[in-house]
């Protein structure tokens, strides 16, 4: 089924705003109110978006360290987002996780992880949850290429398609796990194809181009949500930033760059949508929506309080007992 | 004598290493191309080739266990895990594996394995990438624990740790790559099991390693502004583990600060100070006081960071709690 125009429009404002968030941030990092390790989007902005526009509200979706689109995409604030990324109380994990530990389980977003490849298991076990209690949802993991060579998206892949879970594991090939090419990396780089491994389906898609990978998951989804049990989706797509704040990104060539650049995966839409007739002006509207919405959860955030320090010692454990 | 930093200091040791023994390699992530995350492997592969300096796949139980495979077959591997955080992943290689095969085996197998990884938070890297865990392997049986605190002893202890015949985890930290001190030009070994007193005193001992030692050294000033002379020992390797020199340090002071950066509950200062009253109970004039992080995952936020992470200031008041 074809996209229907509001539905694009929605997908469109999703990747400026994903793209105009990040933006803040890097700004934010530059003043000294982000530390950490913070890991930017822009480039993929078609994937998150594109993924997470095929599956309902309360589907499960399960990051990584890369988690500020995925955390947009599921309508977490851009306040709460910013505040965390800032340390203030007001942040969506109370400060606490900061920039790679988005979360937000009443969203049905179950967290980012810094550990590559640790998300992996959680998924399958939110999916074995989902099929234990008889539930009508899916999860969706994302991880990187990277983290197709970890011991444990194997173990994953295999329990996933052995019990037939329903989660759709969506890697999102940048190309490089930090300075290392996957094609220095993985002994088979195909990564769509590693699934076949385990009997399971596995899908390339173009990961610049949105509407791509909208079409693709919706699809993958009715599959899943059937009962058909795991796929693995290959998304293709590149990070224009480096791989962290910190990263320079020097290992890879101006022209490979450029080429990416040119597929950018925000003009490629507005393109689309001017040619099916959309007036120009309804896009600057948006863009002007969300620098707003980034300039107000910027000022949100500055303005908010640090959390204050009995904080240290809380959410430990969820009990506590006389000691 | 040269200033290096302290990256560099661990450069020249590989870099001497490899030349000097054919079978000496490098893995990990990042180590090659990139010259390694924090730029301490920077032109070994140029000058050694990528059979010897072998960049890794992101698959760090691997990166051990292969490291153990090669070890136990003729070769010297170096396994380097990007950060000690991603040890975790490897701890089945490294606690069930290489901590036990010399014994399991009856001492028929050898595993002259460096296994080197940065650890340590204090630049809001939250809770999974702050971690300062060498007392999980202190606490593990068969594997050597080393962990140097300035240029001069990383080299020294580094090229001695790659003529070992054991396997030993090398603990580096992130904050302290761009430190600077000095290092001579001709070659030296460090012992291991040797501790060093930094700055020597009267008053009380504090016990340092890693990034506290500089914490404790600045303690240690500020100290000395108050007319409490502090002697500052490190012990550069926590196994084996130079007690004669701790021991030998607080009967003279009759009072002794532990001070690490890992957490407090059954951390290495609760061994040391276990060790401490053993020995030296009726020479004691104050409890050993043990200067640790809060007992909870390292949180993002700045401001919490900073009270979880324990610093100078918390030795001093350590200091002062027993010696007023
Ligand atoms: C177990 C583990 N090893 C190493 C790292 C350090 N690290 C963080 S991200 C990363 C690269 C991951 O690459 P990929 O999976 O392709 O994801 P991308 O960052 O490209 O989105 C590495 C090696 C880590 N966080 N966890
Ligand atoms: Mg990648």
């Amino acid at each position: 089924m074809p996209v229907p125009l509001a539905d694009q429009l929605q997908l469109y404002r999703n990747m400026a705003l994903i793209r105009r968030f990040e933006e803040g941030v890097a700004e934010a990092y530059a003043e000294g109110f982000i530390g950490g390790f913070t890991h930017l989007y822009i480039g993929q902005e078609a994937v998150a978006t594109g993924a997470i526009s095929a599956i309902n509200h309360d589907d499960y979706v399960i990051g990584t360290y890369r988690d500020h689109a995925h955390a947009l995409v599921r309508e977490i604030s851009p306040r709460a987002l910013m505040a965390e990324l800032y340390g203030r109380v007001t942040g969506v994990c109370k400060g606490k996780g900061g920039s790679m530990h988005f979360c937000d389980p009443e969203r049905y977003f179950m967290g980012g992880y810094a550990i590559v490849g640790g998300n992996l298991p959680l998924a399958v076990g939110l999916a074995l949850s989902i099929q234990m209690r008889n539930e009508d949802r899916v999860v969706m993991a994302f991880l990187g290429d990277g983290a197709s060579n970890q011991g444990v998206f194997h173990e994953s892949l295999n329990m996933a398609k052995l019990w037939e879970l329903p989660v759709i594991f969506v890697v999102e090939n940048n190309f490089y796990g930090i300075a290392t090419d996957v094609r220095i990396s993985s002994a088979f780089n195909e990564i769509h194809r590693k699934a076949q491994g385990y009997g399971m389906p596995g899908h390339v898609v173009n990961g610049m181009d949105v509407i791509a990978v909208r079409e693709e998951c919706e699809e993958v989804v009715k599959y899943v949500r059937h009962g058909s049990g795991p796929v693995l989706i290959e998304a293709r797509c590149y990070r224009y930033q480096g791989h962290s704040m910190t990263d320079p990104g020097r290992y890879r060539s101006q022209a490979e760059a450029d080429l990416w650049r040119k597929r950018d995966p925000i003009p490629r839409l507005a393109k689309q949508l001017v040619q099916q007739g959309l007036d120009a002006s309804r896009l600057d509207a948006i863009q002007r929506e969300v620098n707003e919405a980034v300039q107000d959860a910027m000022r949100f955030a500055e303005s908010s309080p640090e959390p204050p320090d009995e904080a240290l010692y809380e959410d430990v454990y969820v009990e506590s007992y006389g000691a | 004598m040269p200033e290096l930093r302290y990256f560099e200091a661990v450069n020249q040791a590989l870099q001497e290493e490899l030349a000097r023994d054919e079978r000496v390699f490098i893995l990990g992530e990042d180590v090659g191309l990139a010259g390694g995350t924090f730029r301490v492997t920077d032109g070994l592969m140029a000058e050694f080739g990528s059979r010897r300096v072998r960049d890794t796949p992101i698959a760090e139980a691997a990166i051990v266990g292969i490291a153990i495979g090669a070890a136990m077959s003729g070769m010297r591997p170096i396994a380097e895990l990007m950060t000690m955080n991603f040890g975790i992943v490897a701890m089945d290689q490294i606690v069930n594996h290489a901590s036990k095969m010399h014994y399991m085996f009856g001492g028929q197998v050898t595993l002259p394995l460096v296994i080197r990884a940065p650890g340590g938070g204090w630049t809001q890297k939250a809770a999974q990438h702050s971690h300062c865990i060498e007392s999980w392997f202190v606490n593990t049986p068969g594997i050597r624990v080393v962990i140097p605190s300035t240029p001069y002893d990383v080299k020294g202890l580094l090229k001695t740790c790659i003529r070992s015949e054991d396997p030993i985890l090398f603990i580096e930290h992130e904050m302290l790559y761009s430190t600077r001190g000095e290092v001579p030009e001709e070659e030296y070994l460090l012992p291991l099991g040797v501790a060093e007193v930094k700055r020597p005193g009267r008053d009380v001992t504090i016990v340092a390693w890693s990034k506290m030692l500089h914490e404790a050294l600045k303690a240690a000033e500020l100290l000395a502004n108050e007319g409490i002379e502090a002697e500052v020992v490190d012990p550069r390797t926590l196994d084996p583990l130079d007690m004669d020199t701790i021991l030998g340090s607080v009967l003279r002071t009759r009072r002794a600060v532990i001070a690490e950066e890992g957490w407090r509950n059954v951390g290495m200062g609760a061994e040391l100070a276990a060790r401490l009253q053993e020995h030296l109970f009726y020479d004691l004039e104050a409890p050993v006081q043990r200067v640790a992080a809060a007992d909870v995952p390292t949180p993002y936020a700045r401001n919490l960071e900073r009270l979880a992470l324990p610093n100078a200031q918390r030795i001093v008041e350590a200091v002062l709690k027993i010696t007023l």
